[in-house]
């Protein structure tokens, strides 16, 4: 007996199957291998704890192994494109920060520069150099707790993850008595930033970046020698360069396969020309090429933090030409991007005039990222699975909107 | 060899045991309801309306513009303009709030209110502890709970409040000089007309 190789759900009801049950039939007929009856179809998720959120992978396995993985996602949808569109410029800031709620002081650099880039507004010197250090403090802070995340999903319950968690939260002090809040922060605006930094605060963001190098040199003693995870993450997952490229794979995981783009270096968007600072490459593009991904980055990340650090000038921290009550603009288009912890992170505006934008469309790294998942499961296990997707880094939060 | 990865690792997690009993730097939970760490100046939790003075409804510092309630991106300010007027603080007669509610079960602590009010009028708060049984009737504040004295605001954000209460005086004292002013030429327009009956006189 042939197995199908399609999914068809077997009672419609009178109506036609659903879309997305359709799409995605990727795997090649005859593909599904195995003695007949042996193909088992597992719903995992959406309240799977592996999957990072409310995620679904309907998996068909043969044994252990997955011949077919299908990523559902849309459980946590909150309309957020339509909010914005209903809402003022001003007013959408917050819900940026809510998209990728482990990075929002990315999130809403990525918003504030498109906004900027459609009124012309001119960022000054203080507030980049600002913008820079907090996106790179929420890189670490990204980079940290998925590495954690990452080992929970291989089984080292706890250690990992608490030691990670416990530098995030130094981090969140920063960001807390910056903005008044720990991952809301809310804290950009076009032309610049909301409020000028409390005293001492860059005494006390050198004194984290400066003791963070040891810190990752334990997590590394901890965690990058160690056989199992060397077991359990070399050659699994293999991302092929030219996958990656085709399926606009971004961020860390492109260039664990071995691609050279960084954002920051291509774009050059605020001032991250002025930095000296190198972009990490992998060569096979497997689980443990993005774990140490993650951790070249936190090291390079660092550079970029001593070097802004010292560098901030005093002056203002926003384009007086900024409005923020009553912001209008005149017709027209932009698409800022920005290299966020996950990817390239892009926001889409179109104005019509009014006071909200007419158009408004997130360009989410962790949704794209994800799309590929079934081309590295393929032929894994599904324990395999699991940590194929915590490699991918993603939140639901940003992946739904 | 073989193993050697987990021994470090091993060795990792003894050396952050150990570390933990010597080093209180290392100690970072806090146990909560006993111990409780300091607020940061900075910090906001939800919304508050600011009175000078004593007496909450005279000074309340909210001229009911509504700014607030069209910018608020989750829309959950409700406020109702006054019929009648009252003066503000430099004795410029205002629309003032008959009723003023924020559900702060909606209220997602964004801090636009805030940067929005052109009167310094609504100020962030740091409570925290809110929970309870009734979710319609408690979680909507109303004006009475909103209004907190300015000295609180002080305790709260010490250097915003005395940027804002700088700023504040400042206009006062202009506003009181223009005042004084006028009066001066109104009371020198009362002294002057005297002669001026004079004057058509002459013409004719």
């Amino acid at each position: 007996m042939a197995i199908e190789t399609t999914f068809q759900p077997k009672a419609t009801l009178g109506r036609t199957a659903p879309g997305n049950y359709t799409l995605l039939p990727k795997t090649p007929a005859g593909a599904i291998g195995g003695i007949d009856g042996t193909v088992l179809e597992v719903a995992m998720g959406p309240h799977h704890p592996s999957t990072h959120g409310v995620f679904r992978m309907d998996v068909s396995l043969d044994g252990e192994t997955v011949v077919k993985l299908k990523p559902v996602f849309g459980y946590l949808h909150r309309n957020h494109e339509k909010i914005a569109e209903n809402t003022t410029y001003l007013g959408s800031v917050p819900y940026t920060d809510r998209l990728d709620y482990l990075c929002s002081m990315t999130n809403n650099w990525a918003y504030a520069l498109s906004v900027e880039r459609l009124a012309g507004l001119q960022v000054p010197e203080r507030a980049e150099y600002i913008r820079v250090i907090t996106a790179e403090l929420t890189r670490l802070v990204n980079h940290c707790s998925l590495i954690g995340f990452l080992m929970q999903d291989m089984g080292a319950m706890g250690t990992p993850l608490m030691y990670a968690f416990r530098e995030r939260e130094k981090i969140l002090d920063l960001f807390e008595s910056l903005s008044g809040s720990r991952m809301m922060c809310n804290y950009m605006r076009f032309g610049g930033c909301r409020c000028e930094l409390p005293s001492g605060w860059i005494e006390q963001a050198k004194k984290v970046v400066t003791s963070f190098p040891e810190f990752l040199d334990h997590f590394e003693a901890l965690l990058s020698e160690n056989e199992i995870l060397l077991a359990r993450t070399q050659g699994v997952g293999v991302l092929s360069k030219e996958l990656a490229i085709n399926a606009s794979i971004t961020g860390p995981m492109l260039r664990a396969s071995g691609v050279n783009y960084d954002i920051r270096k291509v774009d050059k968007y605020g001032i991250y020309d002025r930095f000296s600072f190198r972009v990490p490459l992998g060569e096979h593009g497997d689980v443990f090429d993005r774990y140490m991904m993650r951790v070249l980055e936190m090291r390079e990340s660092l550079k970029l933090l001593e070097q802004a650090l010292a560098q901030i000038p005093s002056g203002p921290i926003i384009d007086p030409k900024a409005k923020l009550r009553g912001f209008r603009q005149k017709p027209g288009e932009a698409y800022a991007r920005i290299e966020g912890p996950k990817g390239e992170l892009g926001f889409y505006l179109i104005s019509d005039g009014s006071p909200n934008p007419y158009r408004y469309r997130v360009r989410p790294p962790s949704l794209i990222n994800l799309t590929i998942l079934e081309d590295m499961c393929l032929g894994q296990t599904i324990a395999d699975a699991v940590i194929i997707l915590g490699s991918v880094d993603i939140v639901l939060g940003e992946v739904d909107r | 060899m073989l193993g050697t990865g987990i021994i470090k690792g091993m060795v990792e997690t003894a050396r952050n045991f150990v570390g933990s009993y010597h080093d209180p730097e290392r100690l970072t939970t806090v146990q909560y309801p006993e111990e409780r760490l300091a607020p940061k100046e900075n910090g906001r939790s939800f919304p508050f309306l600011v009175f000078d003075g004593n007496d909450q409804q005279a000074g309340l510092r909210c001229v009911a513009c509504q700014i607030c309630e069209k910018e608020c991106p989750p829309q959950c300010i409700y406020i109702n303009k006054s019929k009648d007027k009252k003066p503000d603080y430099v004795g410029k007669l205002q629309f003032y709030p008959a009723t003023f509610d924020i559900d702060i079960s909606v209220c997602m602590s964004c801090q636009i209110c805030v940067e929005v009010c052109p009167f310094e009028a609504i100020k962030m708060d740091q409570v925290f502890e809110l929970s309870t049984s009734d979710r319609f009737g408690k979680l909507l504040l109303h004006k009475p709970q909103l209004a907190k004295p300015n000295e609180y605001f002080h305790q709260l954000h010490p250097t915003d409040a005395n940027e804002v209460d700088a700023r504040l005086g400042e206009e006062k004292r202009k506003a009181e000089a223009k005042a004084a002013a006028a009066a001066a030429a109104a009371a020198a327009k009362l002294a002057a007309p005297k002669p001026a009956p004079d004057e058509p006189t002459k013409a004719t």
